[in-house]
């Protein structure tokens, strides 16, 4: 089973809720904030096996090219231009599609590929860690995150994901049986888990709420988990403690109290997913 | 000779339109008979690559130069490929704006804007 960690609004504790639960039940753990993954500062893995990931982008060849421009018109990602006497590649907004190939009626076009980041398989107590890695500069996550879904063995993994409900967070999505949406009671928590719960709805697998930073109170978050009849699966306090051993880069579940929540949190996990 | 304008209207009275990629219209003018014409900018719907759809559009219509606020480094790039010459002005009437360019009181621009400057 795949289970994904998201949360609408950033900074909410995906990491802190994937890391601790993969600790706790000896789970492999997965990073697929490629743009800024931040797991491995907490699980300090000791790395395996890194490999590349490439995409293809398109190259002229101009002894054949007669400057028709069809490739330039069938890219829907502004990837290619007509100016002057060439064709002019953008690579970074090249979306891998393959169209302008089909349309080239004088065979010049060919595809030449190019790293854009790279995965990291690693080992911290007994768990598996991957992560994805997506170059400085680089505009486009996706690839890099399907690469890292799609590698994956049967085996469970706990699918730490990017904020938002991005393409990003939708492509990660399509690798998961089962979602886990991290809030707090803030506004801002609130409104962006409402947009996370309708991306998580599409794909029609069952889904839970953890309340991080909780206030203890009947806040806003509970209620909305009440009203909408959505299975509250852990809270963790709202601690000085909490950031203390968070800032130091110390996992939670190495606390006793904390250990505790996450023990607790895990066997509500297995019962609402029938896991 | 033809020249394109970044506008943010649709006749001669709008005013300029500082962003290249990201601009409403394109006042294509004919400088030699007066007349001119308007057409929405390709540039405004796309995902990324805005300046480059903006450049491509203005390359077909066989423009000399264009005028702008500012060109990112896409487009320039392929306005420069295309022997399009750039000129930088404020956001000033239309008509203003092209009297300027044949009084040759507008600046030439050689090199690129910064990147998404239109998206500020």
């Amino acid at each position: 089973m795949n289970i994904a960690i998201l949360s609408g609004k950033g900074g909410t504790g995906k990491t802190t809720v994937s890391t601790n639960l993969a600790m706790t039940l000896g789970v492999s753990y997965v990073d697929c904030d490629v743009e800024e993954p931040n797991g491995f500062i907490f699980l300090n893995p000791s790395i395996l096996k890194s490999e590349d990931v490439f995409v293809e982008f398109p190259v002229i060849d101009n002894k054949k090219c007669v400057l028709c421009g069809a490739c330039a018109k069938v890219c829907q990602f502004n990837s290619l231009a007509k100016a002057g006497k060439e064709i002019v590649v953008f690579q970074k907004l090249c979306h891998d599609c393959g169209a302008c190939k089909l349309v080239c009626k004088t065979g010049a076009l060919s595809y030449s590929k190019r790293s854009i980041g790279k995965l990291e398989t690693g080992i911290s107590k007994d768990i598996i860690c991957h992560r994805g890695i997506l170059n400085v500069g680089e505009p486009m996550a996706v690839p890099v995150i399907r690469n890292l879904l799609g590698g994956l063995s049967k085996e469970d993994h706990f699918i730490d994901c990017p904020p938002g409900t991005s393409c990003n967070v939708v492509t990660s999505l399509k690798y998961a049986d089962a979602a886990i949406l991290v809030t707090e009671p803030s506004e801002f928590g609130l409104h962006d888990l409402k947009m996370a719960v309708e991306l998580v709805k599409i794909y029609n697998i069952p889904y839970g709420i953890i309340i991080n930073k909780d206030d203890g109170t009947e806040n806003m978050v509970k209620r909305y988990c009440t009203e909408n009849k959505i299975s509250l699966l852990g809270t963790i306090p709202y601690s000085m403690e909490a950031a203390a051993l968070y800032s130091k880069g110390i996992m939670l579940c190495d606390d006793e109290f904390h250990r505790e929540i996450f023990i607790n949190t895990a066997e509500k996990i297995k019962e609402a997913f029938a896991w | 000779m033809k020249i394109a304008i970044s506008a943010a209207g649709q006749n001669k009275e709008s005013i300029l339109d500082r962003r290249f990629g990201r601009c409403d219209y394109f006042l294509i003018f004919d400088t030699e008979t007066g007349e001119y014409k308007a057409m929405g900018n390709n540039g405004v719907s796309s995902g990324g690559g805005a300046g480059i759809a903006a450049a491509s559009q203005v390359i077909d219509e066989n423009v000399s130069a264009v005028i702008s606020g500012s060109v990112g480094p896409n487009a320039f790039e392929l306005l420069e490929k295309a022997d399009i010459k750039v000129y930088k002005c404020e956001e000033l009437p239309i008509f203003n704006v092209v009297e300027m360019f044949q009084k040759n009181e507008l600046l030439q621009v050689n090199i690129a804007g910064n990147a998404h400057n239109g998206m500020k």
